[in-house]
């Protein structure tokens, strides 16, 4: 896992580099295209009506077969109508919602509706993965180590963990909607990591060489990942919900939220999602224990960085329990996943860079 | 924690008495309540942050006295109101323990209840089931299973499921009642109790603990009492008694550093201490390799690799011609390449004492200015460069000096890059004589020290005991879905056997649709069906009616009507 005498591979590493600064610019390109996709949702949801449209009337034409479903309650039609969300490639009239929605409540694809702009920029941002996971993974080979020993290579895996992550859930989830903010949060640390703290390869550090590096820092960046997703999604959440309580009052909002699914929805995979990340993040900070007791002696010592694991621990905590307060859920919980992941912002760049502590593994000179 | 219900419930006990007892418990109730819990814990995150914001004193009390220099106005407010001790301060101190015992309050009547729970049957089968968001009825082909086989055919299934069943004979046929996920309340009461049980042995820990510093220059060693720390923090009920016994050489130290990478070179790669340990008084004496993460572990205390560097050795002889100081002399590194500063204080001189201060350079270059610095952390051409001074140390007067810094301001300058005298430069082997016959100084050779640091805490193992604890509580809190399922059928009005079923998910809905997928294909296969409705339509059997945390009440009076905590 850790060979410090094994010489760095500075062909590999130079690739490395190259390949991290293409993806970062692929990115860019696939958040230009998720912010294109958001300004012309009006166009977009013109034309989703207009399938939709198409397909009632078929519907319309066609009503045997919902009657024959109920009637016989042969296992087709019950079978499609209760496993209305769990099966994403249903009959027709999925997509259909009574009150008109576009997008389906728990975020399955609906099948109908062409959105071009938001599927290229899918393909652009699979291209970008590819590019930005070799570059990851050359970097580690170059310094036969896991790639995240300073903070530049932190941040290029922290940002290739969120791309996948985000990557993976498009294959069973439409999280099309969070495109601009995922990718606007990946080009920022791309752009942070090879412009703010170019970092040139090379072996770890005396205390960094341990296994719990691998287990501690790879476990925190992918809890950083899906809190990035929720923060995402809660942002959103909070949009929506004034979207709704402006169409209640029968005024009109932006249009990119017909795209969105509604808040509730947004509320409960974000809680969802946040609950694996709390986990992962209490498992985070006891391997964190471990390892500090394992270097310096004391599990716990109230160090910069320890303090912000535990604030950013704490306040998914309140989160949690938020959800199970009256007059807590809803916005105000969304609130705190947002809160939560600026904390983790905070954590990793201001407390990385300018707050002195025994967690000063950033590589930076000075 | 305490849900709604209960607190009701407590406030109806509360109310015939008045008074001292009516007010307790209605604080008792205020702090046991979800939302105060919520809010101690934001404050106890809000309140943490400070501490990371300005310096602490278990940090370094020297840090914070220049502090409190650098800002005179704030730094005193700030003392008084216990921000250089946060974690130890009255008010962070009262948040986390009014948070502990709201939880306590809100764990307890928990567990009871759910310890009540766990030896009841499931809820009774609410009289309207359709009545519930996620229901249907499937109405059975004539010929088919009568009410009873049908029952009886569902409650297999559900056991089958690891739901705990429940036959309910009824008029006209029967029904079962089911539930399952017991153990998710359970995992939430060990998360919560696993708190306890990390704070109670971090507290243990805090009182037995001892920990301390120790610098050890190669061939010297060290034994474990309490003279011999270089600094030491004892846990607040600590006996000297309580030291184990035991003492440790230095054998030898070696570091590797970068050799192959341009933009590293220089950077270290390895530390290996070599130490020779004797556990007890009388034992055997044993080599053991020290390395950064890789602890010595004696008798439970445990010993650190946390700093090295460079001890130049040096003789120093007085103005009488005496050697007045011998020995090596530990260095404080404060660049990458080991440029270090060098303090040698000799009270031992007469007739005047002498004091040196200055750098050891491991690789020593100069610049185009002239200033030497160390270009490599290797000794490639060490060198000592000095200022001396010849006058009273200071020593004497009984105040606490620190080792590593000279108070030049009792003294008269003899050396210095400034004067006339200029500095002293040694290398290896070479002598200096001071100017005015005060003495010489002697640069005989390098060593090298490692920094140790020696901690003995016994609550570390209950405090990780119960973290896992809580890791797992938190898991099977979150990820098991407690739910309950109860199914009826009955001879209707046509002779056919009419089945209806609901479904009630307790907390997040999640997978409750579907669970109602697999039952409805269930029955599906089981039976010929004639017709089937359901009131779990798309927007009821999805994500509608988490619209509270409490899973929605039905008039027609599911039997629970505790079923929102």
């Amino acid at each position: 896992m850790f060979n410090p005498t094994a010489p760095v591979n500075e062909q590999l590493a130079l690739y490395s580099d190259l390949f991290m600064l293409i993806a970062a610019l692929v990115y860019a390109a696939a958040f230009i295209l998720f912010t294109i996709d958001m300004a012309t949702a009006s166009a977009t949801i013109r034309r989703l009506e207009a399938d939709l449209a198409a397909q009632r009337g078929q519907v319309r034409t066609a009503p045997a077969r919902e009657t024959v479903g109920a009637a016989v309650g042969g296992s087709t039609a019950v079978g499609a109508s209760a496993s209305d969300a769990a099966r994403p490639t249903g009959a027709a009239e999925r997509g259909v919602d009574a009150d008109g929605a576009l997008v389906d409540e728990d975020m399955d694809y609906t099948g109908g509706g062409r959105r071009p702009v938001a599927n290229v920029a899918v393909a652009v941002l699979a291209v970008g993965w590819a590019l930005h996971a070799f570059a990851v993974v050359a970097r580690g080979l170059a310094a036969s180590r896991v790639p995240w020993g300073n903070l530049y290579e932190f941040m290029t895996t922290g940002a290739l963990v969120i791309t996948t992550v985000y990557l993976l859930f498009l294959f069973r989830k439409d999280l099309r909607f969070v495109g601009t903010f995922v990718t606007g949060i990946v080009v920022a640390m791309m752009c942070a990591a090879t412009m703010g703290f170019p970092t040139p390869v090379g072996h770890l550090q005396p205390p960094l060489q341990t296994p719990w590096l691998v287990i501690h820092v790879s476990i925190a960046v992918l809890a950083s990942s899906l809190f990035a997703l929720t923060a995402a999604m809660s942002v959103l959440q909070l949009l929506q919900d004034r979207a709704e309580k402006r169409a209640a009052a029968g005024e009109r909002s932006w249009a990119f939220l017909r795209l969105v699914p509604a808040a509730q929805g947004l509320e409960n995979w974000s809680y969802r999602l946040n609950a694996v990340g709390f986990v992962m993040w209490t498992f985070t900070l006891i391997a964190g224990a471990i390892w500090a007791e394992a270097a310096w002696g004391r599990y716990w010592n109230w160090d910069t960085k320890e303090v912000w694991t535990f604030v950013i621990w704490v306040v998914y905590a309140a989160y949690l329990h938020a959800r199970a307060t009256r007059g807590w859920t809803g916005a105000r919980a969304a609130w705190l996943s947002i809160v939560g992941f600026l904390c983790i912002v905070f954590n990793y760049t201001i407390v990385n860079t300018y707050f002195p502590g025994l967690h000063s593994y950033a590589g930076l000179p000075g | 924690m305490s849900s709604k219900a209960d607190r009701a419930r407590s406030e109806d006990v509360a109310l015939p008495q008045l008074g001292l007892t009516g007010t307790l418990r209605w604080i008792w109730t205020q702090l046991t309540s979800m939302s105060t819990a919520l809010m101690l814990l934001l404050l106890l995150a809000v309140a943490a942050v400070p501490g990371s914001l300005v310096p602490q004193r278990r940090a370094g009390p020297e840090i914070v006295d220049q502090w409190i220099e650098d800002h005179p106005f704030w730094g005193p407010v700030l003392d008084a109101l216990q921000f250089f001790d946060v974690y130890n301060s009255v008010w962070f101190s009262a948040i986390y323990l009014l948070l502990f015992v709201s939880l306590v309050g809100c764990v307890w009547p928990r567990a009871i209840q759910h310890a009540k729970a766990l030896r009841q049957p499931p809820a009774r089968t609410p009289r309207n089931l359709t009545r519930l968001p996620a229901s249907g009825v499937v109405v059975l082909e004539e010929g088919g299973p009568s009410p009873e086989e049908a029952v009886a055919r569902a409650q297999a299934w559900l056991r089958k499921r690891r739901y705990r069943v429940e036959h309910r004979p009824e008029a006209g046929g029967a029904s079962v009642g089911a539930e399952r996920g017991y153990l998710r309340e359970i995992g939430n009461i060990l998360f919560h109790v696993s708190l306890i049980g990390v704070l109670v042995f971090m507290a243990y820990g805090g009182m037995t603990k001892y920990g301390g510093q120790k610098i050890i220059v190669e061939g010297e060693g060290f034994a474990n009492n309490l003279v011999a720390y270089d600094s030491f923090t004892p846990g607040t009920y600590f006996s000297a008694d309580d030291l184990q016994p035991f003492s440790l050489t230095l054998d030898s130290f070696d570091a590797v550093f970068d050799r192959e990478s341009e933009t590293h070179y220089g950077q270290p790669l390895d530390y290996t201490a070599v130490m020779d340990v004797r556990e007890g008084s009388g034992g055997e004496l044993q080599r053991q390799i020290l390395k950064v993460n890789q602890p010595l572990d004696i008798d439970g205390v445990r010993v650190y690799l946390v700093g090295n560097g460079y001890a130049p050795v040096v003789t120093v002889r007085d103005g009488a011609g005496d050697v007045a100081f011998q020995g090596p002399v530990v260095t404080r590194v404060f660049d990458q390449n080991y440029g270090s500063q060098a303090t040698i204080k000799v009270p031992d001189a007469r007739p005047d004492q002498l004091g040196f201060v200055g750098f050891f350079l491991p690789s020593a270059v100069e610049d185009e200015e002239g200033a030497a610095f160390s270009a490599d952390p290797e000794l490639l051409n060490p060198e000592l460069q000095l200022n001396s001074y010849y006058g009273d140390l200071g020593l004497d007067t009984g105040r606490p000096q620190n080792v590593y810094v000279l108070d030049t301001a009792s003294l008269t300058e003899l050396n210095s890059r400034t004067n006339e005298n200029g500095g002293i430069v040694l290398s290896p082997g070479q002598t200096y004589e001071l100017p005015e016959g005060k003495g010489s100084i002697s640069f005989d050779g390098v060593r090298r020290y490692v920094g140790l640091d020696i901690h003995y805490d016994p609550g570390k193992w209950g405090v990780g005991v119960f973290a896992g604890t809580a890791l797992l509580g938190l898991v099977i809190s979150l990820f098991v879905r407690r739910r309950r399922v109860w199914v009826r059928a009955r001879t209707d009005d046509d002779g056919r056997t009419r089945v209806e079923y609901a479904l009630l998910a307790r907390g997040e809905e999640f997978g409750l649709h579907e669970e109602h997928v697999a039952l409805r294909a269930a029955m599906e296969k089981w039976w010929p069906i004639v017709a089937a409705t359901e009131t779990a339509d798309d927007a009821a059997a999805g994500a509608a009616p988490q619209s509270t945390p409490t899973a929605p009440e039905t008039p027609a009076g599911p039997a629970d009507a505790r079923s929102g905590d």
